[in-house]
């Protein structure tokens, strides 16, 4: 049923409605402040577009997409904390942790083009490694979802252990400019806003060809009945790799960006809590969905702002009450929700039928 | 057409659970053209010899088919070399339509760039499967709603969008109703002239109206090879059958 309602010129309008309301409504009628806010939420949203390719339509619950959001978004603090030092300097925090020498490794990351390559190569390889070692073994399910949440963990664990070239703790902060545009400028805060939800944007059509394309009938198949497809021809693992990785490099792009619009990252943006926080929005807007983990990541991001001003420190009870009810009421999330409330009115029922030949004909 | 019949050969195939032969040492030959029926008691290891031809088993001794030796090969890639098979519970995919079940499983002979790219009209090899196993009406049903039978052809006409040149068909015509039999049988005769076709089965009326050659297997031995008529005339069969006849166990 769901498969049916993801009729694919709605899904096109959906992704216009969504791209005009984020690049020329909200920048029209929110304030700087704001808007910056809505940009840190683009940036969730594209790892939940990637989180809705992979566990949505894949079936593999990726409970450890901060790592990859946690790659994308170090490779570009490497490159911002460079920038701030100035040419030839070492960044503030090797002088007052280290022994005041860089080591080798950072030195690729002066150049942009370097950084922006890294952004996608460092997540796509991560995660083509990590893919083949699961997927060729036929590691699935329940043990596919603990070890990519264990991964989370341990990718945490390891920048904080690295305090010398990591920053440890307390993450990379004290950004000034952004490929040379200076991140204090008003103007420039904007441009990152366009970037990014330009960038959510673009995603949401790669996932809109995907879901439409042979391949994404076959990542269904592979979800549903992963033995039968083996009998198609196929190794599953290909498949699943290849959702995987594209998940792995949207979380990557969504991890860049976050970095020059909140300022700041640390272990605590990308360890295993994040991921989690990451899922919640994908399972509120509805995973098999197209746009539903973009505007459920969109909304969760909201409501935590929202709410840590209204009552701060009670965000994470919040959340978990969020994750509850969904599970619940809605595992389909809030798509779900207009034929939920169409089964509670069996009036309606009759009209159903046609409606879905209809659609099934499209 | 070149004149060279297609065939796959069975020689000394071996599976082995932990100690126990479920299969000994098979020697088998399916031949194209002709519907070879495979039958014996539950636990006679038919459907293991099955599982091991297509990759599901470990097994010992050897399966050619062409110059490919299908043992030891994944099951994905004896699917690439032509030998197709289906299950005893019809597995579809039940979230997609008909048409969407037959398409993707022409995937096999698709370039990796086309995947991407969405599908475009009904392709002709699709058509004709759609047509061969009567499936024209429901094709933009979800393949879930289908009734067991119909979802059984279903999985005929994947196979033979697959382009399998050898169909190993596991009790197909299990919970279909007379008429339905029928139109199966049909089927594979249609399909079988180009194709090497085996199926296990227990229905002896089926076996005895479709069947061209039947192999009787008996504690994953093949205990006898031959036409029906051989078959049930054979002392060994009517014994292996719990002491009844052939005619008996039909009607049991």
């Amino acid at each position: 049923m769901k498969r049916f309602s993801t009729l694919p010129a709605l899904n096109l309008i959906g992704i216009a409605a969504l791209a005009v309301a984020l690049l020329v409504l909200a920048p029209a009628v929110l304030d700087d402040f704001r808007l910056g806010n809505l940009a840190k939420y683009c940036c969730y949203a594209m790892v939940a577009v990637g989180i809705g390719l992979a566990w949505g339509r894949g079936g593999m619950l990726v409970l450890g997409q901060g790592m990859f959001f946690g790659l994308g978004a170090y490779v570009m603090a490497f490159h911002l904390k460079l920038e701030a030092a100035g040419p030839d300097a070492i960044p503030d925090f090797m002088m007052l942790y280290g022994n005041g020498t860089m080591p080798a490794w950072w030195e690729p990351f002066r150049s942009g083009a370097f950084t922006l390559f890294m952004v996608v190569a460092l997540p796509a390889t991560v995660s083509t490694l990590l893919g083949l070692a699961v997927f060729k073994r036929r590691i699935k399910g329940a043990y596919f979802a603990i070890l990519s949440q264990a991964l989370a963990v341990a990718f945490a664990t390891l920048i904080i252990s690295q305090i010398e070239v990591t920053g440890g703790f307390n993450g990379l902060s004290a950004f000034t400019s952004f490929f040379g545009y200076s991140l204090y400028d008003p103007i420039n805060q904007r441009m990152i806003f366009f970037i990014t939800a330009g960038l959510l944007v673009a995603m949401l059509l790669v996932a809109f060809q995907l879901y439409r394309s042979r391949f994404g009938e076959l990542l269904i198949a592979t979800r549903d009945a992963e033995e039968r497809v083996r009998f198609l021809g196929h190794d599953p693992a290909n498949i699943k790799l290849v959702a995987f990785v594209i998940a792995a490099v949207m979380a990557g792009i969504g991890g860049a960006m976050f970095v020059p619009i909140v300022g700041i990252v640390s272990p605590l943006d990308i360890d295993e809590v994040a991921s989690i926080g990451l899922i919640a929005g994908v399972a509120l807007g509805g995973r098999a969905t197209l746009l539903g983990p973009a505007i459920g990541a969109l909304a969760v991001g909201y409501a935590k702002t929202s709410l840590s001003e209204t009552f701060p420190g009670s965000w994470t009870y919040f959340q978990g009450a969020l994750f509850v009810l969904v599970i619940l009421f809605l595992p389909g999330g809030l798509a779900q929700l207009p034929s939920y409330l169409g089964r509670l009115r069996p009036a309606r029922k009759q009209k159903q039928v046609p409606a879905l030949q209809a659609e099934g004909a499209a | 057409m070149n004149a060279q019949l297609d065939y796959v050969e069975i020689r000394d195939l071996t599976v082995e659970f932990d100690g126990f032969v479920a299969v000994d040492s098979v020697d088998l030959t399916l031949l194209q053209g002709r519907v070879h029926f495979l039958i014996g008691p539950n636990g006679a290891g038919k459907t293991t010899l099955v599982d091991a031809v297509t990759g599901l088993a470990n097994a010992s001794g050897l399966v050619r088919y062409g110059s490919t030796d299908l043992l030891g090969l994944k099951p994905h890639q004896v699917v690439r070399a032509g030998v197709g098979r289906t299950f005893q519970t019809a597995t579809v995919f039940e979230q997609l339509t008909v048409l969407q079940n037959l398409d993707i499983a022409g995937g096999v002979h698709r370039k990796a760039r086309s995947m991407m790219r969405a599908r475009r009209g009904i392709p002709s090899y699709v058509e004709e499967a759609l047509d061969a196993v009567g499936l024209v009406d429901l094709r933009d049903r979800p393949a879930g709603v289908l009734a067991h039978g119909q979802k059984q052809w279903l999985e005929i006409g994947m196979l033979l969008v697959q382009d399998a040149k050898v169909m190993l068909l596991d009790e197909p015509v299990a919970g279909m109703s007379a008429e339905e039999r029928e139109e199966t049988g049909e089927l594979l005769r249609r399909i079988g002239t180009e194709r090497t076709i085996a199926v296990i089965e227990h229905d002896m009326d089926f076996v005895r109206t479709f069947a061209d050659v039947v192999t009787v297997m008996h504690a994953g031995k093949v205990l006898t090879e031959g036409t029906v008529a051989e078959i049930q005339a054979n002392q060994k069969v009517q014994e292996v059958y719990l002491g009844r006849t052939v005619e008996g166990a039909t009607h049991a």
